[in-house]
């Protein structure tokens, strides 16, 4: 299903169309992500993805034409690109350890203590809570101070874009 | 849209409920899912609702620009300022046990000021890219 979204994707040149099939991919991604017992990352990819994102995208339309122009060249370089990109990253993931391995790397180095001490040391039940915001903290405002950097970018662009029109049109 | 009835009424309707479960995410992330990057966007879609229904001018004037700029650097401001007064209480940058009278009640702090930092200024950022998007299309076309 979520192939069949993709693919409407890539074939429409409606882009409200294609605005609209994103957050029903990013709805199809939530439900997957329900599925793995991911309830924390499906419920920020809902109201991300599907949420705010099409809303941007939407507010970006509303100031460009909703018809996708043809493409100028044919798409055949950028097709080769993608599937050899594709390939490698597959062939990537044989050397992975099988999916939900109890003996991969990933559970055995710090996972079990979060598991086992996490709610005595921090008591909060919410183990994603836990790692989130107290084990790894420095990550958490690492990704803050990105999202601040992404708003202070876009402060910049459009800010000044906005100060030059008005200054054409005086 | 300033002209559809119902969806003015229906809108006023919606977005109290929408920012007390922004709320409910943001405090019951100790329990169940949620936490400030998911507040944080609910909030900010809550006021994006608003002034998609109700028009630009009417959301700037609940939530001003002065506010939201100042939203997306507090909320980082705060996060770090969490560590800092770790420092200051003798432990290390971002160490939650020094904040409490005992190691699990300062967990309990530093977890809810850092959630709150995020909330800050994921709520902010998003609300600002919205303003200037949403801004840029009122004074273009309009």
């Amino acid at each position: 299903m979520m192939a069949v979204v993709t693919v409407a994707i890539a074939v429409r040149r409606n882009l409200f169309a294609v605005v609209i099939l994103g957050g029903i991919y990013s709805f199809l991604m939530a439900t997957v992500l329900v599925a793995l017992d991911a309830v924390d990352v499906a419920m920020t990819e809902a109201s991300v993805g599907a949420g705010i994102s099409t809303v941007l995208f939407l507010s970006a339309l509303f100031l460009a034409k909703s018809e996708e122009m043809k493409p100028l060249h044919k798409p055949f370089l950028p097709l080769v690109v993608a599937v050899a990109t594709g390939a490698v990253l597959a062939y990537g993931t044989l050397g992975l350890p099988a999916f939900s391995d109890p003996n991969a790397p990933i559970h055995q180095h710090v996972a079990p203590r979060y598991i086992q001490e996490g709610e005595r040391e921090t008591g909060v039940p919410n183990i994603v809570t836990a790692v989130l915001a107290s084990y790894r903290g420095y990550d958490t405002l690492g990704e803050t101070t990105v999202v601040f950097t992404a708003g202070v970018g876009v402060i910049a662009l459009l800010r000044r874009l906005r100060q030059r029109t008005r200054g054409d049109k005086r | 849209m300033k002209d559809y009835l119902v969806l003015r009424v229906i809108a006023k309707l919606m977005i109290a409920f929408m920012l007390l479960f922004a709320l409910y995410v943001q405090f019951h992330g100790d329990f169940g899912p949620g936490g400030g990057f998911q507040a944080g966007v609910i909030s900010a879609a809550a006021i994006i609702f608003y002034a998609i229904i109700y028009g630009l001018p009417a959301a700037r004037a609940v939530v001003p620009d002065w506010l939201v700029e100042t939203m997306v650097g507090a909320g980082v401001l705060l996060y770090a300022g969490v560590g800092v007064v770790g420092l200051l209480l003798g432990g290390n940058y971002l160490d939650y046990f020094v904040l409490g009278h005992d190691p699990v009640h300062g967990q309990h702090r530093g977890i809810f000021w850092v959630e709150m930092g995020v909330l800050i200024t994921v709520a902010g950022v998003m609300l600002k890219i919205f303003y200037l998007f949403a801004g840029r299309a009122e004074g273009g076309e309009r």
